[in-house]
């Protein structure tokens, strides 16, 4: 294509080595990410080979004269949009990759047939309708930098500030009502004053009996699970670090000496290394294991 | 916009034209400045922290521990690279190259000087400028997020993911309030081009006020205050800096998005933080203190914008601004995440706004009255701002009024203010405020090591850790 606007156009327009080597690279570049984008099976990759083809578009703005659109195009497009789409994709896991099984009957072979029939209309009508244009360039257009007309920013902030300013500005209306629309559509209405602050709830807090967070459930060299209860400094279970909706259980204790509040409890006394190695969850409800039976000490 | 400055500023002409040998030079030189910068950074940042934190810092590789970071960058190229087993490979794989790459591509659009001689060649120290020039460094920064999104997610862990959704969000929040600051110069500067806006601060405007004349400040932080606060604020969170650290939150996320990164991966994206701290820090000198301009009592002398001399001003102004970074970390602890987005959402963008709104009124009355654009500013801006600034005052006095009055009495000995934040003492340990206090009447009882057994009582000064020489007389009889 590129050869052919030359050989249309050489007498107005140059197409330099260098944008020609770029257009040779970057074309299949664009190219393999779109098709990777299509093929991929994993959601995030898709996105990614779009970024490439997004990129690579990026470099053809600027390579062709118009390096703010090729700003614009990486800064919106790749950055901001394509970040947002992962944002999305990854919230919806990774594990999302798509299904090989066909739902339809023939779907595939109908979405191939009907693809590239719908591709050759189009890019026919195109190149019908382009075939005969006179090429000019976006360099005699806009002019350079620094000359009359000055380059491609001024150009593009006279074109769409004076001749498409009415649908600049009905676009940009429409997004912002797409945006408070969206914003409206999900925002949950609260009652004024219904939520409390984090100060009047610190403040609440200061006047119960319990400043301080609810203790944690014990964690011991065998247990560290949530259904063991924490414990007070005299031996005794601390109803508070209780879970809720789980029975709290007694955690097998290491043999110990001395008097303890756990030992006056009647905690487990294991005896013998191997006994030692009980775990949680043997019995729960039940009386407390060990107390001496058949435990030699 | 006029370029109003001396032969040595490069115009956008000049670009596009060195030989390749001087582009090679270029670019060698950019990358090397580049990971020195990032080598001193670590190491001035551990410096001044420890300093703020009242230590010494690293002090044991090379000369006064100045080689700290480069022993560390070598260690961490030796260790072992581990691969997570649920990990997606290729993206695994590719993320710290996606952050690393951008970030030393945006510093290429970055002034680092006049036109000079290499090696006979006339050459402005700078590798690229465009029109467009400040929205490359944009979409270089759009493009390293990527890498940091990209590295949480391919990690296959909850907490690095969790660090990519915040940074995700946090990133781009924070360009919008970014791009914005940055508009306003651009309206200044009529331009885009890095070099452009730094010829544009290269004079002041002559101002003749009630007959004296002086020239009025030629930097953008000066003419446009509300700009460099927004864009010093936005890209502490661009960059993933404390107070703004959310993605890589130790505290909360282990270690953020990198958490499952390890050698030379974990090398390149602490290199690509830092270098884009450094991006930042010269895109700030560059856009609003001068660029490599010498600041006023240096610029007075003919010879400081010429030559190589701009390269030292120039670094100067980075190290000010990555000392601001170290100092925003020392001092500031994180916010909390939504505190964090309300800011970048309701305050910064918002406020951006007005200022274009402000800045742009400006110039087209300037335009309109014929006048120069800083003497709109001054004549115009400076009382709007100081009103401004008088109201807010006002207001914030007005608010914390009841908190004053309060303190002046309970600084009198005055008795405590009847309010409903006075409550009734609950139980013996509560101070009349209702909150737990430590009994007063505590006794310490004497530690054993101590020879003489006098207790410690209430009122006493317990210890603050530090060895001072008035404890010694009864240690010294213990060794």
């Amino acid at each position: 294509m590129n050869v052919l606007m030359a050989a249309a156009a050489d007498t107005e327009v140059v197409i330099g080595t260098g944008e020609t080597i770029v257009f040779w690279v970057l074309g299949p570049v664009a190219l393999a990410g779109a098709l990777g984008m299509v093929l991929s099976r994993n959601a995030v990759h898709s996105a990614l080979w779009l970024v490439l083809t997004m990129l690579s578009l990026g470099v053809f703005y600027v390579v062709q004269e118009a390096p703010f659109l090729g700003a614009a195009q990486i800064i919106v497009y790749t950055g901001a949009i394509m970040i947002l789409f992962l944002f999305v994709l990854m919230l919806v896991g990774r594990e999302s990759s798509d299904s090989v099984v066909e739902t339809l009957r023939g779907q595939r072979v109908a979405a191939l047939v009907l693809g590239i029939g719908f591709a050759g209309l189009v890019g026919a009508g195109i190149a019908r309708a382009t075939e005969d244009l006179p090429v000019a360039g976006l360099a005699a257009v806009q002019g350079t930098e620094g000359g009359a007309a000055a380059g491609n920013v001024e150009a593009i902030a006279g074109v769409l500030y004076g001749r498409f300013v009415l649908a600049f500005e009905v676009t940009g209306a429409l997004l912002i009502v797409a945006a408070v629309g969206a914003l409206l559509l999900t925002h949950t209405e609260r009652e004024p004053g219904a939520g409390r602050s984090q100060k009047e709830r610190s403040r609440a807090r200061f006047l119960t009996d319990r400043p301080q967070t609810l203790p944690g459930p014990g964690v011991y060299a065998r247990a560290n699970s949530v259904a063991a209860p924490g414990r007070l400094p005299d031996g005794g279970l601390a109803p508070s670090s209780f879970a809720t909706g789980i029975e709290p259980q007694r955690v097998d204790e290491l043999p110990r000496t001395g008097s303890t509040g756990a030992e006056r409890e009647g905690l487990p006394h294991a005896g013998g290394t191997d006994a030692a190695l009980g775990t949680i969850g043997g019995d729960s409800t039940g009386p407390v294991p060990g107390s001496g039976e058949g435990a030699p000490r | 916009m006029s370029v109003l400055a001396a032969a040595d500023q490069p115009t956008l002409e000049d670009f596009g034209t060195d030989v390749w040998w001087i582009v090679l030079i270029k670019i060698v030189g950019i990358f090397g400045v580049l990971v020195l910068m990032t080598l001193f950074a670590i190491v001035f940042e551990r410096k001044v922290v420890a300093r703020m934190q009242q230590r010494i810092g690293p002090n044991r590789v090379g000369p006064r521990g100045y080689l700290q970071s480069l022993a560390d960058g070598l260690k961490l190229a030796f260790k072992e690279d581990i691969m997570p087993a649920l990990a997606d490979k290729p993206v695994y794989f590719l993320a710290p190259v996606i952050a690393t790459i951008p970030a030393f591509l945006a510093f290429s659009v970055i002034p680092l000087g006049p036109t000079v001689s290499i090696f006979g060649e006339r050459t402005p120290l700078q590798l690229i400028d465009s029109p467009i020039g400040v929205l490359i460094v944009l979409a270089c920064s759009a493009m390293g997020v990527y890498g940091i999104v990209l590295g949480g997610w391919a990690s296959g862990s909850t907490y690095p993911l969790l660090g990519s959704l915040r940074s995700a969000a946090q990133m781009i929040s924070y360009e919008i309030a970014m791009g914005l600051s940055i508009v306003a110069v651009f309206l200044y500067a009529g331009s885009m081009s890095t070099s452009e806006i730094v010829a544009a601060q290269a004079d002041g405007t002559q101002l003749s006020f009630f007959g004296l004349e002086f020239t009025g400040p030629s930097w953008f932080a000066v003419l446009l205050p509300v700009s460099f606060v927004i864009y010093v604020i936005a890209v502490v969170g661009e960059t993933n800096r404390a107070p703004f650290d959310l993605p890589e939150a130790e505290s909360e996320l282990v270690g953020g998005f990198h958490t499952e990164y390890s050698s030379l991966k974990f090398a390149l994206f602490f290199l690509a933080e830092y270098i884009n701290i450094v991006t930042v820090s010269a895109l700030a000198a560059t856009l609003f203190l001068g660029g490599w301009r010498a600041p006023w009592p240096i610029s007075i002398w003919d010879g400081a914008n010429t030559g190589w001399w701009p390269l030292l001003w120039f670094f100067a102004k980075v190290v000010v601004a990555l000392f601001v970074f170290v100092w925003l970390r020392g001092t500031l602890p994180r916010l909390r995440y939504d505190q964090f987005m309300r800011f970048g959402w309701k305050v910064l963008v918002p406020v951006g706004l007005v200022w274009i709104l402000v800045v742009a009124t400006l110039r087209a009355v300037a335009r309109e009255t014929d006048l120069d654009a800083g003497q709109v500013a001054v004549f115009v801006g400076v009382p709007i701002a100081l009103v401004l600034l008088g109201g807010l005052l006002l207001a914030s006095r007005m608010r914390n009024r009841d908190t004053r009055v309060a303190a002046r009495e309970a600084a009198a000995g005055g008795p405590a203010p009847a309010g409903p934040q006075v409550l009734d003492p609950r139980g013996r340990d509560r101070a009349p405020g209702g909150y737990p206090v430590p009994p007063m009447d505590l006794v310490v009882p004497p530690s054993p090591r101590l020879r003489s057994r006098e207790s410690v009582g209430a009122g006493t000064v317990v210890g603050t850790g530090r060895r001072s020489s008035s404890t010694t007389p009864e240690e010294t009889d213990d060794v």
